[in-house]
C-alpha cells in the first residue's frame, strides 16, 4: 500500500470484517428451518470476534444441517456421515492455530457417529460442536432418529418410533474430560447467540445441544416448547450463560443452576418433560488434548535431523 | 509324526574338530514355550550377526494359542535365523541347527516341515529326569521317533548349567542359548556383550550384568560339550558403507519420521501395531505425535483432517482396518487429499489369520472404495523398502493429491534384516505450512487439463477459503450434481494415475529379458522367488521373473515384456483355485488377485500359483512349483 510494505499488525487492524466475510453460498434450507437461525447466529458470533476468515474451518458430516460449511465464508470440510468429529479433531491436531467449527444432525452424531462423539467429548479439543437437533433425518426424508420421541410417526416407524428416545445430555455428562454442556432453542435469537459465543469462548469442546426446528418432516418435535416456553427450564447462574432481562422474561420455569456442580447437571438433565435451557456444565480445568497433539510443532529441522539420526543409530550395523 | 522333507541333507558338518569350519550360511531355530524368551535370543543374535557383516533374515514363530499350555505343540514359539555370508531376502528352507527348550515344541516345527534329515538338535534333557512319569515317557519317546526320522538330536543339561548362576533358569535360559550360539557360530565376544548391554539397557546394571554371566556361562558350556564350532564369513567387507538392521515396522516408523510426517492416528491391530508402537517409542523427539483413535474410521478420519490442515499424515493398519477406511480412503480420493495408508497384510478374510502373512488386500486397496476411486497403490518387497517407500508414499501424495496405499504384510513387519542406512536430508521433512495469501482468481482445484495436478490451499491461507466435500465438485468445490461436471472431474482424477504412469519405467526383469516362463511377483515374496530363479537359472533352465512395486498405476511396458516368454505365472500369497481339482476348469477357476488384474491390463494368458498357508514361501517349494511348471511347457 502507498509503496510500503505494510507491517502484519497494521494489516490486522486494517481488516475489518463484515457479515459479509463470513457469509458463503447462498442456503437451501426449507423455509422455516432452524438452520438458517443457527447460521445468522454463527456469521454474528464470528463478525463480533473478528475472527480471520481464513483461520476459521467449519466442519461437518452429511444430512440438512451438514451443508453449513458451504454457507460459510471460511474455511469448511464436509465430510462424510457421521464422521465430521475425528475430521475436525485431526484438523485440531496439529493445526492449534486454526478456529474449529462443527456442525452435525442428530442422526450424524448420535447414531451412526455414537463412537466418535463419545471419543470425541473426552479428547475436549479446543473446538465448537454445534448439534442440530431436529429429532428426526431429513435429509433423508422421515426415518426415525435416535432423538425421535417414541410414538412419532416416520417412514421407517410409521406406526410410532417403537423405543424411548436417547438423552444426549445425560449420556454427554457421562463422559469423562467432557468440559462445556449447553442446550438452546434455535426461535431465541439472543439465547442462541449468547450460547454459541460462550461456546466458542470456551476453551475446550464447547458441546451445544441446539433443540432444532423441521417444519417439514418433524414439526411435532419442537412446536410444543416453542409455544409453551413455561415448559422448558431456564439455568441462570452467574458462570453460566449471560442474559438480558427481555430473554429471561420468556421462561416463566427458571432454576439457579450451578454448572460446575456435576449432580445437579445430571439432575436438570435426565428431566425429558422439561429440557433445561442454558449452560448445564462447565469445567474449566478438563484436559485440552490439542495442547498434547500439538506437541512438539516448534522443533527445528536441524533439532529433527539429529533425533532421527540417533534413532537410525540405535539400528546401526 | 517326522517328516522330514525328502530334498533335505545336512549341511552340519560332524564335530570333532576345534578350528571353526568355514560355512556360507546356516539357518538356527531357537524353540521354546512362549515367555521363555526365544524370540529376544534370535534377534540378539541375528542383530549381533548384522553387525559383524553377514547377511541376515530372521522370522518370529509365533504360538498357534494366546496362552497354550507348557510343553504343548501350539505352544511353539521362537525364532528362525538365516544368516549367510552374501545377502539373505528370505527365510530359507529347512533349518539346520535347532535349540529348544522342551522337546513337544519341536513337533509343530516339523508339521510344519521346518526340518529335514540331518538337521541338528540341541535339546534341553532336563525332562527326562522329570518327577512325572507322562513328562518322563513322552520325552524319551520324542526322541527316539526324532532320531528315526533322521534329526540329529543332542541332549543337554543347559537347564541345570543355568541354574549355578540363577533361581529362574525360565527368565535367564535364552542368554545362556545366546552364549551357545555365540560359539559355536564363532560370534564376536565384544559384539555379543555390547547387544546385551542395549537389549537390557532399560532395565539397568543388574540386569545386564546377569545376562552377561549367563552369556558367558553357554559360551564356556558350548565350548566344552558342543564340538559343531563354524565360520561364516562376512560379505560386506566395505565397513566404510554404514548399515542399519530393523524389521520391516521399524522400517515403516523410520519412514514416517523421514518423510517428515508429524501425526500417526492408529488403531491398533496386528502385525500392523508394533509399527505404531516403535513410531510411539521415539516420534517426540523429531517432534510427532500418535493418535491412538477409538477405531479405524475415526483413525483415518484424524488423518484426513490433519492433511486438509496441511500436515500430511499416515494411518496403519492392517486388513480389517483397511475394510473399515474405505469410505474415508473415498473421501481422500473424492476430496483430493493427500494421505498415507499402510497396509500391514495378515491372513484374511474377516479375522483370518491375525499374525501371519497373506498377500490378499491387493484388490480391495485397489478397488476396495465404492464408485471409480483411482489412488496410488505401492507394494514394498524388502524391508529397506518399507522405509523407503513411506517416504515415496508422502511425496507422490502431495504431489498428486492423492490418498497412496503401502502394502506390506507379515512377513516383512517381522522379518530383520540389514540393508544400508539412509543418508537423511533435511529437505525431506515438510517444509512450514504454506500461510502465504492465495490468488484468489485461482480456484481450489484449478486442475491441470493435461495432468490433473492442482495446487491446494491449506487453511490459514487468506483468500484460498474453499469447502472440502466428498460430493460432486466443481473447480471451485461447489456442489454441482450436473453431467458434465461429474464427467469431467472423474477424467481429471484418473488422469492424475495416468500422468504419473508415464513418469515410470518398465521394471527390470530378473534374469534374461526372454525365455520360457516368467515370474511375476510382488510384496515380500522376492527373496524366495529371486533364489529359486538363481537356482532354476544356474541349471540352464529359460526362466526369469519379475517384481512388481506399482500396483496402482500397474507398471508400463508388461505386455511387451509378457510376450516374450512362452508362459507367465504370478505367485502368490493369496488363494486361487488349483486347475488339478476336478471341479475346477478355465470358465470357474478363480485366479490369485495380481494375476486377475494383469489379465484384464495386458490380455495375456497369465496363469497363477498361489497358496495360504500362512507362512512366507520358501525358495525350495518354489523351485519345486516352478519346475513342474517348465517340465509340462516342456512337454
Ligand atoms: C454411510 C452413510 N449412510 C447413510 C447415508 C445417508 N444419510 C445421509 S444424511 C442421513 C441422516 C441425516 O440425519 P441428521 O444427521 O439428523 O441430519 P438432518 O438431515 O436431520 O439435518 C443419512 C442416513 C450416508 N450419506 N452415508
Ligand atoms: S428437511 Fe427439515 S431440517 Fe432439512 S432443510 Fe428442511 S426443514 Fe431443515
Amino acid at each position: 500500500m502507498f509503496g510500503l510494505k505494510a507491517d502484519w499488525s497494521l494489516e490486522v487492524f486494517e481488516r475489518y470484517f463484515t457479515l459479509g466475510d463470513y457469509a458463503g453460498g447462498e442456503a437451501r434450507w426449507c423455509p422455516g428451518c432452524g438452520d438458517l437461525a443457527v447460521l445468522n447466529t454463527m456469521h454474528r458470533v464470528l463478525r463480533d470476534a473478528q475472527m480471520l476468515p481464513e483461520k476459521s474451518v467449519v466442519v461437518s458430516g452429511i444430512g440438512c444441517s451438514s451443508r453449513l460449511p458451504h454457507y460459510v465464508g471460511t474455511y469448511g470440510l464436509h465430510g462424510l456421515h457421521g464422521r465430521a468429529l475425528p475430521l475436525a479433531n485431526g484438523v485440531k491436531a496439529r493445526r492449534p492455530d486454526l478456529d474449529v467449527w462443527v456442525g452435525t444432525g442428530d442422526g450424524d452424531c448420535f447414531s451412526i457417529g455414537a463412537g466418535a462423539w463419545i471419543h470425541s467429548m473426552r479428547y475436549n479439543m479446543d473446538m465448537v460442536v454445534l448439534i442440530f437437533d431436529n429429532g428426526i433425518y431429513g435429509l433423508t426424508k422421515k426415518q426415525t432418529s435416535p432423538t425421535t420421541p417414541t410414538g412419532a410417526s416416520t417412514n421407517t416407524h410409521p406406526v410410532g418410533a417403537p423405543l424411548p428416545p436417547m438423552n444426549p445430555l445425560t449420556v454427554t455428562l457421562g463422559i469423562s474430560n467432557v468440559s462445556f454442556i449447553a442446550q438452546v432453542p434455535d426461535w431465541n435469537p439472543p439465547l442462541l447467540y449468547e450460547t454459541i459465543k460462550a461456546a466458542h469462548q470456551h476453551k475446550g469442546t464447547g458441546f451445544v445441544r441446539i433443540l432444532q426446528r423441521c417444519p417439514v418432516f418433524s414439526p411435532d418435535f419442537c412446536k410444543p416448547y416453542q409455544e409453551n416456553p413455561e415448559r422448558m427450564l431456564l439455568l441462570t447462574h452467574e458462570d453460566g450463560i449471560p442474559m438480558d432481562p427481555g430473554v429471561k422474561r420468556v421462561f416463566s420455569e427458571q432454576r439457579e443452576h450451578d454448572p460446575h456442580d456435576w449432580l445437579a447437571a445430571m439432575d436438570v438433565a435426565r428431566d425429558l418433560s422439561r429440557p433445561p435451557i442454558g449452560l448445564i456444565y462447565l469445567d474449566t480445568d478438563a484436559p485440552v488434548y490439542s495442547e498434547q497433539s500439538a506437541h512438539g510443532m516448534d522443533i527445528t529441522d536441524g533439532e529433527k535431523l539429529a533425533a532421527l539420526n540417533a534413532a537410525l543409530d540405535r539400528f546401526a550395523v | 509324526m517326522i517328516t522330514p522333507t525328502e530334498t533335505g541333507t545336512s549341511n552340519v558338518i560332524d564335530g570333532g574338530f576345534s578350528q571353526p569350519v568355514q560355512i556360507s550360511e546356516h539357518i538356527i531355530e531357537v524353540v521354546s514355550d512362549s515367555g521363555e524368551g526365544a524370540q529376544k535370543c534370535g534377534q540378539t543374535f541375528g542383530s549381533i550377526s548384522g553387525k559383524m557383516g553377514n547377511g541376515v533374515w530372521t522370522v518370529e514363530i509365533i504360538p498357534a494359542e494366546i496362552q497354550p499350555p507348557a510343553r504343548s505343540p501350539a505352544g511353539a514359539s521362537g525364532i528362525r535365523v538365516r544368516l549367510g555370508s552374501s545377502y539373505i531376502t528370505n527365510m530359507g528352507n529347512e533349518a539346520d541347527l535347532v535349540v529348544a527348550f522342551n522337546e513337544q515344541v519341536l513337533y509343530s516345527r516339523i508339521a510344519n516341515g521346518a526340518y529335514k534329515k540331518g538337521t541338528v538338535v540341541l535339546l534341553e534333557n532336563k525332562w527326562a529326569n522329570d518327577p512325572q512319569v507322562e513328562i518322563r515317557n513322552a520325552y524319551s519317546a520324542a526322541v527316539s521317533e526324532f532320531r528315526k526320522n533322521g534329526l540329529i538330536v543332542h541332549e543337554l543339561a543347559m537347564e541345570e548349567a543355568c541354574l549355578k548362576l540363577t533361581q529362574n533358569p525360565r527368565k535367564g535360559k535364552n542368554m545362556f542359548a545366546l552364549g551357545m550360539l555365540a560359539r559355536i557360530y564363532s560370534r564376536e565376544l565384544d559384539k555379543c556383550l555390547a547387544e546385551i548391554t542395549q537389549t537390557f539397557s532399560r532395565k539397568g546394571e543388574k540386569v545386564i550384568k546377569s545376562n552377561q554371566e549367563l552369556f558367558n556361562a553357554g559360551f564356556e558350556f558350548a565350548s566344552e560339550e558342543i564340538e559343531y564350532h563354524y565360520r561364516i564369513e562376512p560379505y560386506t567387507t566395505d565397513q566404510s558403507k554404514p548399515a542399519i538392521i530393523t524389521n520391516g515396522n521399524q522400517a515403516v516408523g523410520l519412514g514416517v519420521m523421514a518423510a517428515g510426517m508429524e501425526l500417526v492416528s492408529m488403531y491398533p491391530i496386528t502385525p500392523a501395531t508394533s509399527a505404531s508402537h516403535y513410531v510411539a517409542e521415539v516420534f517426540q523427539n523429531v517432534g510427532g505425535f500418535v493418535h491412538q483413535a477409538e477405531d479405524e474410521i475415526a483413525a483415518i478420519g484424524f488423518a484426513i483432517g490433519a492433511s486438509y490442515a496441511g500436515k500430511t499424515a499416515c494411518t496403519i493398519t492392517s486388513g480389517p482396518g483397511l475394510a473399515l477406511k474405505t469410505e474415508m480412503i473415498g473421501l481422500a480420493v473424492m476430496a483430493e487429499v493427500p494421505l498415507v495408508i499402510v497396509d500391514v497384510q495378515r491372513g484374511g478374510p474377516a479375522t483370518g489369520l491375525p499374525t501371519k502373512v497373506e498377500q490378499a488386500d491387493l484388490l480391495s486397496a485397489l478397488y476396495g472404495a465404492p464408485g471409480d476411486a483411482p489412488k496410488v497403490v505401492l507394494a514394498a518387497s524388502t524391508i529397506e523398502e518399507c522405509l523407503h517407500f513411506v517416504i515415496l508414499s508422502r511425496k507422490l501424495a502431495e504431489a498428486f493429491r492423492i490418498p497412496v496405499i503401502l502394502l506390506t504384510d507379515a512377513n516383512l513387519a517381522t522379518g530383520v534384516q540389514p540393508y544400508p542406512r539412509p543418508e537423511v536430508k533435511e529437505e525431506w521433512f515438510t517444509s512450514p505450512v504454506d500461510q502465504s495469501a492465495w490468488d484468489e482468481n485461482i480456484p481450489a482445484y484449478n486442475w491441470d487439463e493435461e495432468s490433473g495436478l492442482s495446487p491446494r490451499p491449506i487453511p490459514g491461507q487468506r483468500n484460498g477459503e474453499y469447502v472440502l466435500t466428498g460430493l460432486s465438485h466443481t473447480e471451485r468445490s461447489k456442489v454441482a450434481y450436473d453431467s458434465d461436471t461429474n464427467q469431467v472431474t472423474h477424467r481429471m482424477r484418473s488422469r492424475k494415475l495416468a500422468a504419473l504412469l508415464k513418469t515410470l519405467n518398465p521394471p527390470e526383469v530378473h534374469g534374461d529379458d526372454e525365455g520360457d516362463l516368467l515370474i511375476v511377483g510382488w510384496g515380500s515374496t522376492l527373496g524366495a522367488i529371486e533364489e529359486a530363479i538363481d537356482q532354476l537359472r544356474e541349471e540352464g533352465q529359460r526362466v526369469s521373473s519379475l517384481h512388481l512395486r506399482f500396483l496402482s498405476p500397474l507398471e508400463p511396458g508388461l505386455t511387451e515384456i509378457f510376450s516374450r516368454f512362452k508362459k507367465v505365472m504370478t505367485v502368490e500369497i493369496n488363494y486361487s483355485d488349483n486347475l488339478d481339482d476336478p471341479l475346477i476348469d478355465e470358465e470357474n477357476r478363480r485366479y490369485a488377485q495380481l494375476a486377475m488384474v494383469l489379465r484384464a491390463k495386458t490380455l495375456v494368458d497369465v496363469d497363477c500359483w498361489s497358496v495360504v498357508y500362512g507362512h512366507p514361501l520358501q525358495p525350495g517349494m518354489l523351485y519345486r512349483v516352478i519346475s513342474k511348471n517348465l517340465q509340462n511347457l516342456q512337454n
